[in-house]
């Protein structure tokens, strides 16, 4: 019978690809949602590149240009977006009842957080591969390559998938929207606490070298920074991968962890 | 190969959060091939034990079996023999009433063959094949409530739950989905579990009704049994000259204890039953009353619900006539 052969439901792989196009669908029906955030750390970028065009003569600066080094920052701001724009989507399926419709299939979590994370993956990919091209356009160097514009890719797309990560885990633990976005002041925060605007050996005060040390974010910006500056820069990439990967994984374990409280069919 | 139950079997289902005793121990049986109407007020607990039936939420105490299995320790047998639409239909704006039910399609295991036939098979059975590549977002509500039951259909579930599917609805839109849930319990043999608040609706179409009130079942049977065991209809009567109110009520306190609507228009049970008209009309011509109006009801499930909780049926003051009439 058809309703007993739903018992099993379909295959991993079916579940989260047929959630991820959905979470690519609604990204994609949604422009202002993608352009908006794309356009934003762009600005930022260009207000600072002109403002703080100065610091490059600073000694010890890492990069020739400040455009060189800036350049690193719309990948991360972009990720916290992404973050933010997964968090919201999944509190408005939990909001508006969508997420007990899908429990009320053959549904696994894996494939529900995996598939809701879908489009993040997309739209971080887009957006990096948008920054590397304005970087590129406006005269920023990439000095590991064309096979350093690949790594570039991988790593700002995992950041942002890492990211979008702990936006399901707030919408799952809370609930709400308004979670979600009173999470965002935070994740800025944990930005602007990093090495972002400038590098750890010239920030001046103890108190922020020392949180900007401790903030994995600002090993994720020197990964992304070191392959337009220095170029192979194991270290900084192993630093970088390792950051995101870490919180890409705490960000899973603790999102299923809120899922199952979260969903609470037996 | 055993045989298949459709049934739902509940005994001393209790869902308490906190405080608050939101299902107070329940016991109902629905039939196979039924359509049991579960009737109450807002906040009565209708949703919450559909939550519960459809294994959303874990009951506190009790025992419910929904198509033979468990839903405390068999929940994904339960899901996979049931079809349910939510209180709110819960559909993506950004999405169309295709796409929706192929990810639904999908998520139930369906084959991709076999998916864009009962989606096409569906749309055109809940009346959205023209709307099935339109977004959701720009839906009526009657539309998003169809599409809800055609979603809840995909995977050719033995047992349907409607948690107050026309809530909403214009009569239009109301009248067409009772017409789909009676196709399906009459034609299809599948059992129905709907709630409601709308009196009409519960007489309309449910083969038998439990009245539930603050988290307990305080009447249970067919309509009309459930009116049979009030027995008594009313007469609302309105006096042609409104100054006399006062009179007209006092003829009609022989009878009963009258009711005033505040617009005039006095109402009274009547003991003796609609023999006790005549008597009605003889009293009224004894103390000079002149009748503008006076129509006589037969009793509704709202004095049911009247005479086992003391109060009206929140909201359905509007369908009391049509009850009743």
């Amino acid at each position: 019978m058809a309703a007993e052969a739903a018992l099993a439901g379909a295959a991993l792989p079916e579940q989260v690809a047929a959630l991820g196009r959905r979470s690519v669908l609604r990204i994609a029906r949604r422009p202002g949602q993608f352009v908006f955030p794309l356009i934003f750390p762009l600005l930022l970028f260009a207000v600072n590149a002109s403002g703080l065009g100065a610091a490059a003569k600073l000694p010890g600066f890492p990069a020739a240009s400040y455009e060189d080094f800036a350049i690193a920052v719309p990948f991360m701001q972009g990720a916290l977006f992404v973050a933010i724009t997964a968090g919201t989507d999944l509190a408005a399926d939990i909001e508006t009842g969508f997420l007990n419709r899908l429990a009320l299939t053959p549904l696994k979590g894996r494939a529900l957080i995996g598939g809701q994370l879908g489009g993040a993956l997309v739209s971080g990919f887009m957006q990096s591969v948008v920054y590397l091209l304005v970087g590129l356009i406006v005269g920023v160097e990439l000095k590991s390559g064309p096979a350093g514009a690949l790594v570039l890719l991988a790593l700002s797309t995992l950041i942002a998938f890492a990211f979008a990560t702990l936006g399901a885990l707030i919408a799952l633990r809370f609930g709400t929207g308004e979670a979600v976005q009173g999470f965002f002041p935070l994740l800025f925060v944990a930005l602007f606490l990093s090495s972002a605007f400038l590098p750890r050996n010239l920030i001046q005060e103890d108190w922020f070298r020392a949180i900007a040390t401790w903030n994995p974010v600002s090993y994720m910006v020197e990964a992304i920074r070191s392959l337009f500056v220095v170029g192979w820069d194991g270290e900084a990439l192993a630093l970088g991968f390792g950051c995101a990967g870490a919180v890409l994984v705490i960000g899973l374990a603790a999102s299923a962890a809120s899922l199952r409280t979260r969903l609470t069919r037996t | 190969m055993a045989a298949v139950d459709n049934s739902i079997e509940v005994q001393g289902l209790v869902r308490e959060f906190k405080d608050v005793v939101a299902v107070a121990g329940i016991d109902l049986r629905v039939d196979a091939g039924e359509i049991y109407g579960f009737l109450g007020p807002n906040g009565a607990g209708k949703s919450t034990t559909v939550l519960m039936l459809t294994t959303l939420l874990p009951p506190t105490r009790g025992v419910a079996r929904v198509g033979g299995y468990d839903v405390a320790t068999q929940g994904p047998q339960v899901r996979a023999s049931i079809g349910a639409a939510l209180q709110e239909a819960a559909l993506d704006p950004l999405l169309t009433g295709r796409e929706h039910l192929e990810l639904q399609a999908t998520l139930q295991g369906i084959s991709r063959t076999e998916r864009r036939a009962r989606s096409n098979e569906l749309l055109e059975r809940v009346g959205l094949a023209d709307a099935a590549d339109r977004r959701v977002g720009g839906y009526s509500g009657g539309m998003k409530r169809r599409l809800d039951l055609g979603l809840a259909l995909v995977h050719r579930p033995r047992i349907l739950f409607l948690d107050e599917p026309t809530t909403g609805l214009d009569v239009q839109s109301r009248t067409a989905l009772w017409d789909e849930v009676a196709r399906l319990a009459h034609d299809e043999g599948m059992t129905l579990f709907l709630t409601t608040q709308y009196l009409e609706e519960a007489d309309a179409l449910a083969d038998r009704v439990g009245i539930i009130d603050r988290g307990r079942i305080v009447a249970e049977g067919t309509t009309a049994e459930l009116k049979a065991r009030i027995g008594r209809p009313s007469v609302e009567i309105v006096a042609a000259d409104p100054a006399a109110t006062d009179a007209l009520a006092a003829a009609l306190a022989t009878f009963g204890e009258p009711t005033r609507d505040g617009r005039g228009r006095v109402g009274v049970q009547l003991p003796g039953g609609e023999g006790q008209l005549a008597d009605v009309v003889r009293a009224l011509d004894d103390a000079g009353v002149a009748v503008a109006q006076l129509q006589l009801h037969a009793p509704s499930l709202d004095d049911v619900f009247l005479a086992e909780t003391g109060r009206k049926l929140e909201g359905a003051d509007g369908d009391e006539d049509a009850d009743g009439g």
